[in-house]
């Protein structure tokens, strides 16, 4: 086990590696710092001494790969590449182009996007799980038939328009609560709760169709019919022995997301006004913060990869066939 | 001299290249049994043929919006030649002229006769008074429009009602006529059987999708001109033009984008199967890079970039609809670009098995080539798979482009799509009353695309999997749910 999570870790550095050297061909190859310093200074005052200063401003004033100004080691370290790309291995993520700490920012926006992303998830996967057991138990019937129907309507929507339903009528219309802003402690509550329903109800029409669909395929299998055969209630049927074994797709699916969790959602925050790390990258894109992109970049593609270790880990509790060597 | 200057967009010519690739496809389907079996499923399956006329009703507008030209400016000097507008316009601009060309001051809501917003309005005796000032052009041949307006618009709806009846009762008629000397039975007989819902072709379901879509257009036709049906936006545009110009948008992206992938997740996803050894590991380790990259964050980083490419190239592009066409088409390469690897992955899995089968083994004694095992047995034999993913991937894609146009990171604001639309709408969410109809044109618009694409999807789906089968609720509770005739089924 240890060994295993130890190998599956090493493998994740060449994909880590990977992922840097695309950013850094992307933010600083294609686009070169002269272009970004271009688009911040804006059309009127472009002149090369404003690019040069932006530059070394900024920190871009290096050469990319090799410096060969320099000695030894310094001929490496002292370029684009070593300051604002290998740095991000150790989560140094340096500053923004408007000259804040980026990871000090990381940390503090982190807060409000788990308090609305942990509910969503745990929630979701809860109605959408029900759902498609009680789908599942009423196979066939109106209700199932019914169900599918109401599922493909409500994935045929726009996640935009949940949302600013949501907030015209329940902030608008009746009050109920503010149409969008943040406060820490307790007062929170009463800003994420519209959030976290609208991502859960927005969920719902492909996870839990997604979930029928991992559900009747194994309820067709030959082990739940001997169960039944040998009289056991449906009720038993669906959760013991068919809800047990679609754990696997549904670990596959879910575990993944988990990490992925502290990255927040850009819409849903930009919408309500949460100031966290979702709608730190929109605004980041919107003001063309090649910086906090990149550093975004970065921190998503790690998280996916523990996502992808946990994974693998979760299927050795849920499955005692599976045993990671 | 031709009257028009044509103009072909690169996006015109990837979409009448996909078009016709598309009717090639239709005719190798019919000379090869095994695919027109699982396509006859889907085309007798009636909620598969509904979502079919849906699609075709909104690829018909899309296409026309992409047949492109300029037309001549009224007066050119000289007879050296004569002078294109800058305007592209298309098809639908031209059919949809009064709409294109009501152009109003600001908002105006749906089939209102007077602006939305308060000004000051100068009366015939020459006092100032601040009041809702008439429209130009919505409800304009009314003379009393407070007493005129319900009675008129309730004869102009009902007289495109019975226009498209009359049409829908003709086509039906043409229809039962026609089946019934290429059956050879009385034409009661086969208008009994329609009605019923019985047969081999849903056509009950098709004609009255039919029915439902000729209601709409005539309507349209209708009351287009007269009244500005789903209102005006700030700059007193159409609304519903705005919608209707934005199908072209969605249909681009959620096609070219798949059409853009397929080529690599077939190559890579065959080659890392098939191969496996060093190829199969350096290809799962590209697509595993690609895949950890947040895919929004990667599309933004792709466009930010390309913004900055085409900021610093303007001269590469002679007019605005060029230039918002090439981004257009880059989004749908970097859309491409960051979800080929589902499809790659799937490839891969379905090839590795292949590759262990029979038939490919004994290809594979007798000598036969990579290229061609990989061309002749690997290749027809993931198809399905090719196939249900593109119309899985469609009604995400056209999903997506709102959320991306929201993040700023869509197609060009210049280009009308139900993303920008939504957006630019957003902002007045604030005002008091609401501007409500650019939202609703759009969501409605969308929701019509993605949810026919959705059951169509799950139709081919089904028809295609071959593990559907195991999922698929029995005929026999079906015929109890809908009163079909267990006959009706194709399967079973």
């Amino acid at each position: 086990m240890t060994g295993y999570i130890v190998r599956r870790i090493l493998y994740a550095i060449p994909i880590l590696i990977g992922v840097n050297l695309l950013t850094f061909a992307l933010f600083f190859v294609v686009n070169t710092p002269d272009d970004m310093a271009r688009i911040h200074l804006g059309v009127k005052h472009v002149t090369p001494q404003a690019i040069a200063k932006w530059k070394r401003e900024h920190g871009y004033d290096k050469p990319l790969l090799l410096n060969p100004g320099r000695r030894g080691l310094e001929r490496f370290t002292d370029t684009i590449f070593y300051e604002k790309s290998v740095g991000m291995f150790a989560f140094r993520f340096g500053r923004s182009d408007d000259g804040r700490d980026i990871g000090y920012d990381i940390r503090t926006r982190m807060g409000p996007s788990l308090a609305i992303a942990v509910p969503v998830f745990m929630l979701g996967l809860l109605v959408n799980v029900s759902f498609a057991l009680l789908m599942v138990f009423f196979r066939g019937t109106y209700l199932d038939f019914w169900g599918v129907v109401l599922c493909v309507a409500l994935m045929s929507i726009s996640g935009l328009f949940y949302i600013i339903a949501g907030q015209y009528l329940f902030s608008k219309l009746w009050h109920l609560v503010p149409i969008s802003g943040f406060a820490g402690g307790l007062s929170a509550f009463k800003f994420v709760i519209l959030p976290i329903a609208i991502g859960v109800v927005s969920g719902i029409g492909s996870g839990a169709r997604w979930y029928r669909t991992i559900f009747l395929e194994e309820a067709g299998k030959d082990y739940v019919r001997t169960a039944r055969a040998k009289g056991l209630s449906e009720p038993r049927v669906l959760f013991r022995h068919v809800l047990a074994n679609a754990m696997i797709p549904i670990l596959t699916g879910s575990v993944v997301v988990i990490p992925l969790l502290f990255m927040g959602s850009l819409i849903t925050e930009s919408f309500f006004g949460i100031p966290g790390l979702g709608s730190y990258t929109i605004d980041a894109i919107n003001a063309q913060d090649f910086a906090i992109v990149r550093a975004m970049v970065f921190l998503g593609s790690v998280l996916y990869i523990i996502g992808l270790v946990l994974t693998d880990i979760s299927y050795t509790l849920v499955d005692p066939r599976v045993r990671l060597e | 001299m031709m009257p028009f200057k044509p103009v072909l967009l690169w996006t015109d010519l990837l979409i009448f290249l996909l078009f016709a690739g598309v009717a090639a496809f239709a005719l190798y389907v019919r000379r090869h049994e095994h695919l027109a079996a699982s396509w006859r499923r889907v085309v007798r399956d009636p909620a598969g043929m509904a979502a079919l006329v849906v699609l075709v009703a909104y690829v018909a507008i899309g296409l026309m919006d992409s047949v492109h030209f300029r037309l001549p400016l009224a007066n050119h000097g000289g007879e050296t030649g004569r002078y294109y507008s800058a305007e592209v316009l298309s098809l639908l601009d031209v059919v949809a002229s009064p709409l294109r060309e009501h152009v109003e001051k600001t908002y105006s809501a749906p089939f209102a006769t007077h602006l939305y917003a308060k000004e000051a309005i100068v009366l015939p005796d020459g006092r100032r008074i601040r009041g809702y000032p008439r429209l130009k052009y919505g409800g304009a041949q009314l003379a009393h429009p407070e007493r005129e307006r319900g009675p008129d618009i309730l004869y102009t709806a009902l007289a495109a009602a019975g226009k498209a009846a009359l049409l829908w009762a003709l086509l039906g008629y043409g229809l039962v006529q026609w089946l019934a000397r290429r059956q050879r039975r009385s034409a009661a007989a086969v208008w009994a059987a329609m009605w019923r819902g019985g047969g081999e072709i849903p056509w009950r379901s098709l004609l009255a999708t039919l029915g439902a879509i000729l209601l709409l257009v005539f309507l349209a036709i209708g009351l287009g001109p007269k009244y500005h049906v789903l209102g005006t936006d700030k700059v007193g545009q159409d609304v519903f033009y705005q919608a209707l110009k934005s199908i072209r948008t969605g249909l681009v992206i959620g096609t070219l984008t798949t059409l853009v992938m397929l080529p690599f997740a077939l190559l890579l996803g065959i080659m890392a199967g098939y191969l496996r050894g060093w190829a199969d590991d350096v290809i799962q380790y590209i697509y595993t890079t690609l895949n950890s990259i947040p895919s929004v964050l990667l599309i933004a980083a792709a466009v930010l970039i390309m913004q900055v490419y085409i900021e610093s190239n303007p001269d590469l592009f002679d007019t605005v609809a060029a230039r918002a066409d090439i981004r257009l088409l880059f989004l749908c390469i970097i859309l491409g670009v960051t979800s080929w690897t589902g499809l790659c992955r799937l490839l891969r899995g379905e090839a590795l098995k292949l590759r262990e089968l029979d038939y490919v083994q004994a290809a594979q004694a007798f000598g036969v080539g990579h290229w061609r095992i990989i061309s002749r047995h690997i290749l027809p034999n993931v198809m399905h798979i090719v196939l249900i993913s593109v119309v899985m991937d469609f009604s995400g894609l056209v999903l997506a482009e709102a959320v991306l146009s929201y993040v700023g990171v869509g197609v060009d604001p210049s280009t009308q799509s139900w993303g920008n639309m939504i957006n630019s709408a957003r902002l007045e969410m604030a005002r008091e009353p609401m501007v409500w109809w650019s939202l609703l044109a759009a969501f409605v618009f969308m929701f019509g695309l993605v949810l026919a694409a959705n059951v169509f999807a799950d139709v081919v789906r089904d028809a295609f999997d071959p593990h559907a089968e195991a999922r698929r609720i029995p005929s026999a509770v079906l015929s109890r749910l809908f009163g079909r005739r267990p006959d009706g089924e194709s399967h079973g």
